[in-house]
């Protein structure tokens, strides 16, 4: 148990350093390769109405001449043990993790992460609690009822939650819910939970209940399958022969086993969210990582958009990990090996 | 030794006290294909501290019987006919909350695989404590002393610290051992045992037959033993029931099945079995062709079309269904080959082949 414990942990951090490798390639190396110079990464930072000695000050300052190796080596280092940084007007301490500094506004990164990681958090939590008990349960009972009305109805539902983007049913609950009803602030307002957790509650209710849609969709259509595998084992037959009723024959014995994919699912999904749920937060202008990421990409501010992707790599990396000492604790012969 | 008594005839007769009475028992599955007759007109009885074996071919309906008899045909589609009487209660059309507290109670039942009749996430200990708190009000460490104890009476070597270990830990014989605990935690008066050695190394067969003809002895139970397998019958079995197309072909005391059956199915099985004293280059004489589709059933002898004999009687192999019969006598069998005919082909022609 404890050497899969370290050996999943050792994969864990494998797994973050490659994907920070590819995406420092991808944002400082692909341009090179491309063709652009220091000089033009340079002029991210100073603009373009600057002399070309500011901007080769600039570029040697960030060091920019240097071989894309040492910078990713130097980036490392600011992450992993903090760096000063020259930013013109003097040198700056930041401190680990550095993720350094925005072309924009030459503001630190990270702690511009921190600021809007808990709008993420709270959309993802909110929305995961509502999916997981919408979509398993209606998962559940549709395989019990195998065939039957509610079975069918509820499919169909979820085949139209799956299919429907975000977008399009962020807007639509947007338009009948704020504008129509009336019911919640049109938009999406955060307050933070400590402040008022009704107010937090009920700004998130809209983005909450988009995402849980498509979620449950997912998750119901995943639990039923499972269910209607697992309720066919020998197993459940064996516990039907001792006596059991039956509802703990399902919960006890099938949920629990038909449970190990949906697990593997959650974990992904929830790291990812809470990476940044871009389009959500972009329909209802919630300022969340995706919409930092999405903001960043779109002002061409490559230090965030590495950040925000380093971030999420990070959360799905734990997620997976979490995953997979979970795995451990449902099934026991994946302790054993 | 019991005999089996001329049910069929009398069919009003409330039984001498068998344990488990079954009388013109009927599975039918609707399926969009057809009507399945998974079982189509069964009876057998089986007293306590007696064994019953029923064989056949894969798709004779032995499991579907089984399962019958313990209630576990939970898909709508399952039509059931006929009487099931466990201990005097009828269980066909009973409320199926009744039927669940007689499981595992009254009567328990052992599968083929014990891999995967166990479930995988939970302890062998927690298993049989979960079956046997379903009908004893214990507590949990009383429960688990009573888990010790089965796991001991079956033969599982430290039982205190097995209790702990999963099915994946324990090795097939074992884990049979161990679900044979289960079954038996609540003491149950009927135990029914589905291919209990089939996926078992043969070395271990002998000793899971050998554990359920001791334990049965020790709690007098009433054992019905389904196989493909007439070896196994042959070991632990005091009345044979041989199903074809899910009835009865044969039905009688081990001794009259073995030294004198009467269906040509039988001799067919009889003469399927491998056996060590004969020469390896003797050939086994399989029967032809395949078990028939549930769906449609040949008519007439359902076993017709394989039959090596049907041009001895004519016609009426292909038309009249035989009955499991034979008025005044206690060995059944459904066939219209003449009783005198079938015991000279039996002596002259198939038991030598066999010897």
């Amino acid at each position: 148990m404890f050497s899969y414990i370290v050996r999943r942990l050792i994969a864990a951090v494998g797994l973050v350093i490659v994907i920070s490798m590819i995406t420092f390639a991808i944002f400082y190396l692909m341009p090179r390769l491309a063709g652009a110079s220091p000089e033009t990464l340079a002029t991210r930072y100073v603009g373009r109405a600057a002399t070309g000695a500011t901007v080769e000050q600039t570029a040697e300052r960030l060091g920019f001449y240097d071989p894309v190796p040492v910078q990713y080596y130097h980036w490392v280092k600011g992450v992993v043990a903090g760096t000063e940084v020259d930013i013109g007007s003097g040198v700056e301490k930041c401190p680990a993790p550095c993720l350094g500094y925005s072309f924009r506004n030459k503001d630190p990164v990270f702690p511009l992460i921190q600021q809007r990681f808990p709008v993420t958090l709270s959309l993802a939590v909110g929305a995961a609690v509502i999916w997981l008990i919408f979509g398993v349960s209606t998962g559940v009972v549709s395989a019990l009822k195998r065939g039957s009305i509610f079975d069918r109805a509820a499919m169909l539902v979820a085949l139209a939650g799956v299919s429907l983007p975000i977008f399009w049913t962020g807007l639509i609950c947007l338009s009948f819910f704020s504008y129509k009803l009336g019911w919640t602030p049109p938009g999406a307002t955060y307050t933070q939970l400590t402040d008022n957790p009704l107010k937090w509650a009920h700004g998130l209710l809209l983005p909450w209940i988009t995402l849980a849609l498509l979620f449950s969709a997912q998750y119901a259509r995943l639990t039923r399958a499972g269910m209607l595998e697992t309720m066919g084992e020998d197993y459940i037959r064996t516990a039907r022969a001792k006596g059991l009723n039956e509802r703990t024959v399902v919960i006890k014995h099938g949920l629990r086993s038909a449970l190990t994919p949906i697990v593997t699912i959650f974990g992904l999904d929830f790291g990812l969210l809470i990476g940044g749920a871009v389009l959500t937060e972009t329909v209802f202008g919630l300022p969340g990582l995706g919409k930092m990421a999405i903001d960043a990409t779109k002002n061409n501010d490559l230090p965030q958009v590495l950040g925000v992707v380093l971030i999420t790599a990070v959360f799905v990396a734990v997620m997976n990990l979490i995953v997979d000492l979970l795995y451990a604790v449902i099934d026991p012969r994946v302790r054993s090996k | 030794m019991t005999t089996p008594t001329h049910e069929r005839d009398r069919p009003s007769e409330g039984g001498p006290g068998h344990y488990l009475d079954v009388r013109d028992l009927k599975v039918h599955f609707s399926t969009d294909d057809g009507l399945v007759k998974s079982v189509d007109g069964l009876s057998f009885h089986v007293d306590r501290g007696k064994t019953l074996g029923i064989v056949g071919e894969s798709g004779s309906g032995k499991s579907v019987t089984s399962m019958a008899v313990m209630g576990l045909h939970t898909a709508k589609n399952a039509q059931l006919s006929g009487s099931i009487k466990l201990d005097g209660q009828e269980l066909v059309g009973a409320d199926p909350g009744a039927i669940r507290k007689l499981r595992g109670k009254k009567m328990a039942m052992i599968f083929q695989d014990p891999l995967s009749s166990m479930h995988p996430f939970y302890t062998v200990g927690n298993q049989i404590i979960e079956a046997y708190r379903i009908h004893n009000d214990v507590s949990k460490k009383q429960a688990r002393k009573h888990a010790i104890e089965m796991l001991d009476r079956v033969g599982i070597p430290e039982p205190g610290q097995r209790v702990d270990a999963y099915p994946h830990q324990f090795s097939g014989g074992m884990r049979q051992r161990a679900m044979i605990a289960m079954s038996l935690s609540c003491d149950p008066d009927l135990l029914i045992a589905d291919e209990p050695t089939t996926a078992l190394d043969v070395t271990v067969q002998a000793q899971i037959l050998d554990l359920i003809r001791d334990l049965q002895q020790e709690f007098n139970s009433a054992v019905v033993i389904i196989t493909h397998d007439l070896g196994v019958v042959a070991e632990l079995a005091d009345d044979i029931l041989v199903m074809y197309a899910g009835r009865g072909a044969e039905y009688g005391t081990a001794e009259q099945l073995f030294n004198g059956p009467g269906h040509p199915y039988t001799w067919g099985l009889l003469g399927s079995m491998p056996r060590f004293d004969k020469a390896p280059t003797d050939r086994l004489m399989p029967i032809r062709g395949t078990p028939p589709s549930l769906i449609r059933v040949p008519q007439g002898c359902a076993f017709n079309p394989r039959c090596d004999y049907q041009e001895r009687v004519g016609s009426a192999c292909l038309i009249d269904r035989p009955d499991l019969d034979n008025p005044g006598g206690d060995h059944f069998v459904a066939c219209h080959i003449p009783p005198a005919e079938r015991q000279q082909i039996w002596a002259q022609e198939i038991s030598p082949r066999l010897a």
